[in-house]
């Protein structure tokens, strides 16, 4: 297994630059997820680092040894397709020998070697069919196979799971995530889709529009999002984004929508406009009177949870509990902010203020 | 697992990898261009600059470089202008029939059903056929020595007896057209079949519900689907058909009295009967000009339709 | 669905397209089986009170037919195996790379379809013929596959968009490089596609008359075009053995493309002709 380090990476596609400069440490054996919505170059960047195009600036190495130069099949880095990119022509057995038999691997260690991963991944009985006869998820496993099969210094993933139905999306998820502890196998995951990201990764690289929006460990994103970007993408339901501002007074200095009190911060923060962020499940809603006061619009209830869809001085919030509510559309209602529970943007640019306190 | 060697990093090979990907795609096509370079674009210089000479073959004294001589006879030859018009009236109708009938036999086709298989392989036969004995077949039908037409023609009241189509210098263009739309219907219905086959049904269906008739159906769907496909389609067979001088040079010589004679055919005549090589390659650069500018007239008329809509 | 007038119209239309396609082939088959006697006084019947198929064997064995049949075999066969080799380079390079050459080589392909042919004959010849390459089946070989290799370009290239490009990638990490990927995987997957480029050249070689007339004056290396036109002289025509042996040598034509044209139809679809 090898670590892989990215430094000042540059991609353009004729004009139109779709890396613009991205420096990344991955480290031996760990499972990191590059999310973002489509265009943001997560694809592109996967593919640099498979050698399946060529960089134009910037380094990138693998085990400490620079590979910009070096061809996909020599940097020995195995690849998950999105379409699983099976041979058709060839059996399973076929399929996941490939690699060996390019390189000319004797006979008994290709057997060895094809009965382990297939023992891993339950397809011992599928090795004779081809790609053809087989499920979604088992062309799926099959992929992961062939993967394995090499022993590579790393996987690269590039949205392997987006063909799937969401049951069997679950099911692999785990099977990737269980696949990863057996192997301790340095990863790189590329999807858009956030809850992949936030329940597979040991850390996760949100990116937006060639640039490197955050990195850290799920945690980190979800509770202090870097910039609104983050804040918007990671989380479902999604973070509720108002409009307020930071007031200096004589109780301290706090911050209000509509003149009404949120929450106090920290008496550092500087006054004015401000962009707030507040997780639907931090919000506690009470007594009309009690906190800021907002109008119920929509109450949804899932099962698990309800989510009450409000208007708070015309400003949309939702919020999200397990309790069982029986509010009703028109119904004033009051909101307070659990601790902890706020972030702070700039208005302007949408970066990460301080972080405040409630 | 590989053991990697860490030592120092890999020797800058930036330019040789970078000039080999870079070269790949040119290394793919070599091939194929140096091929044409050599028996296409060689000749067809040399071939232009034989317009410009005087160049009769076996006349030793000829060879000399004499301008634009030769394109100035063009302009003043009658037959030059007979056989334009006559080059005219054959590729359009010839490519207007097989379109139209190889449209037609394309939809037919595009229907399942019962026996399709062996039908469609039927009737794409005469592509198999060589044009030139298309010609020749044709113009034994049109023979009342040993053909059935002329007396098909009679009892059809065309004619007052049966007499061979393409000893009448009024209609025998006819012949050749009719043997090149035999040959070339094929051709139009087996890209047309691919393009109407690769329309997904469910457009159709949806239109269906709509309320779409039959006609309605293909006039809104079928055609701007297949348009495309129609206009480069179109393009090269038009530009085939003009060029294609063997047919009417083995069925008719170009006769009667010059009736059937095409540019091509005439500058195969010039060429090969009258062994004046430096005329014959300036018709054929008058016919090449023509062509290209027929062609940049198409791919302009189908970049202006598709940035309008 | 459909009622029966629907479906009377559909078969009446077929069956005349179908009878216009097969007469012709009909009466030259029928003209071939005419024994020489019959053929000026009954011409015109739909078939011969007697059938001979003795024009067949004057074909055979009296004319040099077999020979020019042998080498027709010979030229097409090489020129649809050639051509079939250098337009799978080429459409691979067309179908999988986008470098800068790629639209004016593209736009060259397209151009090379346009010239008359007529007025490269003469160059060709006085190129070849120093290299001894006219009087040569090799050099009809070349020359055909010269002109075949546009088109066969574009039907390749379009067989070969209908082949995910991941599945070369797929191969280049598991340890391949993209030669290998193509000869691999790629090619084993486009064996239809290969048929019927294969199929379109041979026909395409096999018809083709004007440059075998000109750039050849031996017997010995003539194809059966040529000799087919040996029947037509000034002074009579050979009809029945004429016919005959157009018949003959349309045999292999027509199982040929009778073979593989329904490849054609499927392989133009999946690649999906781009206009």
């Amino acid at each position: 297994m090898a670590a892989i380090g990215i430094s000042g990476i540059e991609k353009n596609y004729g004009p139109i630059p779709v890396l613009r400069g991205i420096d990344l440490d991955i480290a031996d054996g760990e499972f990191v997820v590059l999310v973002g919505p489509s265009g943001c170059g997560k694809s592109t960047l996967l593919r640099l680092i498979a050698g399946l195009e060529a960089i134009d600036r910037g380094e990138l190495r693998i085990a400490g040894r620079r590979v910009n130069e070096l061809a996909p099949k020599d940097r020995d880095l195995a690849m998950v397709f999105q379409s699983y990119a099976l041979y058709p022509h060839m059996t399973v057995a076929d399929n996941m020998s490939y690699a060996l038999r390019l390189r000319r691997t004797p006979k008994d260690k290709v057997a060895a070697a094809l009965a382990a991963a297939s023992a891993k991944l339950g397809l011992e009985r599928l090795t004779e069919r081809k790609p053809r006869a087989l499920s979604g998820g088992q062309r799926q496993r099959v992929a992961m196979g062939r993967a394995i099969v090499r022993h590579p210094q790393a996987f690269l993933f590039d949205e392997p799971l987006s063909n799937l139905d969401a049951r069997l999306r679950e099911q692999m998820r785990f099977e990737i995530r269980k696949l990863h502890r057996d192997l301790g196998a340095t990863s790189v995951y590329v999807t858009h889709d956030q809850i992949e990201a936030m329940t597979m990764a040991d850390r996760i690289v949100a990116m937006n529009e060639g640039v490197i929006q955050q990195v850290g460990t799920p945690a980190e994103l979800y509770d202090t999002p870097a910039n609104l970007f983050v804040a918007g993408f990671i989380g479902s339901p999604a973070m509720n984004v108002l409009q307020g501002e930071v007031v200096a007074g004589e109780g301290g200095t706090t911050v209000r929508i509509g003149g009404a009190v949120l929450a106090s911060v920290s008496p550092g923060t500087r006054p004015g406009p401000v962009t707030l962020g507040v997780r639907p499940e931090r919000i506690a809603l009470t007594a009309p009177g009690d906190g800021a006061t907002a109008t119920v619009e929509l109450v949804e209830p899932t099962g698990l949870a309800t989510i009450v869809h409000l208007d708070l001085g015309g400003q949309p919030v939702k919020t999200f509990t397990t309790e069982r509510l029986s509010l009703k559309a028109g119904e004033p209602v009051g909101l307070r902010l659990e601790a902890g529970g706020l972030s702070l943007f700039a208005p302007e640019t949408g970066e990460r203020l301080v972080a405040a306190k409630a | 697992m590989t053991a990697l060697d860490l030592g120092a990093p890999a020797a800058p090979r930036l330019t040789l990898r970078r000039f080999a990907l870079a070269a790949e795609p040119y290394l793919y096509c070599a091939p194929a261009l140096i091929l044409i370079a050599a028996i296409m674009l060689v000749p067809l210089v040399l071939g232009l600059s034989y317009a410009f000479r005087d160049l009769v073959l076996l006349d030793p004294a000829s060879g000399d470089f004499i301008g634009f001589t030769h394109f100035v006879e063009v302009w003043q030859d009658d037959n030059f202008w007979n056989a334009l018009r006559n080059t005219l009236v054959w590729t359009v109708v010839a490519v207007g029939l097989q379109f139209g009938l190889g449209l037609v036999l394309a939809l037919l086709l595009n229907q399942p059903c019962p026996g399709r298989g062996i039908i469609q392989a039927l009737v794409f036969l005469p592509w198999a056929v060589p044009s030139f004995l298309s010609g020749l077949n044709w113009a034994w039908m049109f023979n009342p020595v040993i053909g059935p037409l002329p007396y098909v023609f009679h009892w059809l009241g065309l004619t007052d007896r049966p007499e061979n189509l393409l000893s009448d210098p009024a209609h025998a263009l006819w012949g050749p057209i009719i043997a090149m739309v035999w040959w070339g219907i094929p051709f139009f219905a087996i890209t047309l079949l691919a393009a109407l086959q690769s329309i997904p049904k469910d457009i159709f269906e949806a239109a269906a519900l709509d309320g779409a008739g039959a006609i309605e159906r293909f006039r809104s769907i079928t055609l701007p689907f297949l348009a495309p496909t129609m206009a480069i389609t179109v393009l090269l067979r038009t530009v085939w058909i003009a060029n294609s001088a063997d047919l009417i040079v083995v069925m008719t010589h170009g006769g009667p009295a010059d009736s059937t004679q095409i540019l091509a055919s005439y500058i195969f005549t010039q060429a090969f009967q009258r062994l004046d090589f430096g005329y014959a390659s300036a018709l054929a650069a008058v016919l090449l000009v023509l062509l290209l500018g027929y062609a940049m007239a198409i791919v302009l008329l189908r970049q202006t339709l598709l940035s309008r809509s | 669905m459909r009622g029966a007038g629907h479906w009377t119209f559909h078969y009446g239309m077929l069956a005349l397209f179908t009878a216009f396609a097969l007469f012709p082939l009909f009466w030259a088959f029928k003209v071939s089986v005419t024994p020489n006697d019959l053929l000026y006084s009954e011409g015109v019947r739909l078939w011969p009170s007697r059938v001979s198929f003795a024009h067949y064997g004057t074909v055979l064995r009296h004319s040099d037919f077999p020979l020019f049949f042998r080498n027709s075999v010979v030229v097409s066969t090489g020129t649809a195996v050639l051509s079939t080799l250098f337009a799978a380079a080429g459409g691979y390079a067309v179908s999988r790379f986008s470098f800068r050459g790629k639209l004016p080589i593209i736009g060259l392909l397209l151009v090379t379809q346009m010239f008359p042919l007529v007025m490269i004959v003469a160059p060709i010849f006085r190129l070849l013929a120093p290299l001894g390459l006219t009087n040569s089946l090799t050099g009809l070989i070349i020359v055909y596959t010269a002109f075949n290799v546009p088109f066969a370009v574009f039907l390749m290239g379009s067989f070969f968009d209908g082949i995910p490009k991941e599945l070369e990638e797929a191969a280049m990490m598991d340890g391949a490089s993209r030669f290998q990927a193509l000869l691999q995987i790629i090619l084993p997957l486009t064996l239809p596609g290969i048929a019927a480029t294969l199929g379109f050249v041979f026909t395409a070689a096999w018809s083709e008359l004007l440059f075998a007339l000109m750039l050849n004056s031996s017997t010995a290396a003539s194809t059966f075009p040529v000799g087919l036109l040996a029947f037509v002289s000034k002074f009579s025509v050979d009809f029945g053995q004429m016919m005959a042996a157009g018949i003959m040598a349309l045999i292999p034509v027509c199982i040929f493309f009778f073979l593989i044209q329904r490849h054609l139809v499927q392989g133009l679809t999946a690649g999906a002709v781009k206009g």
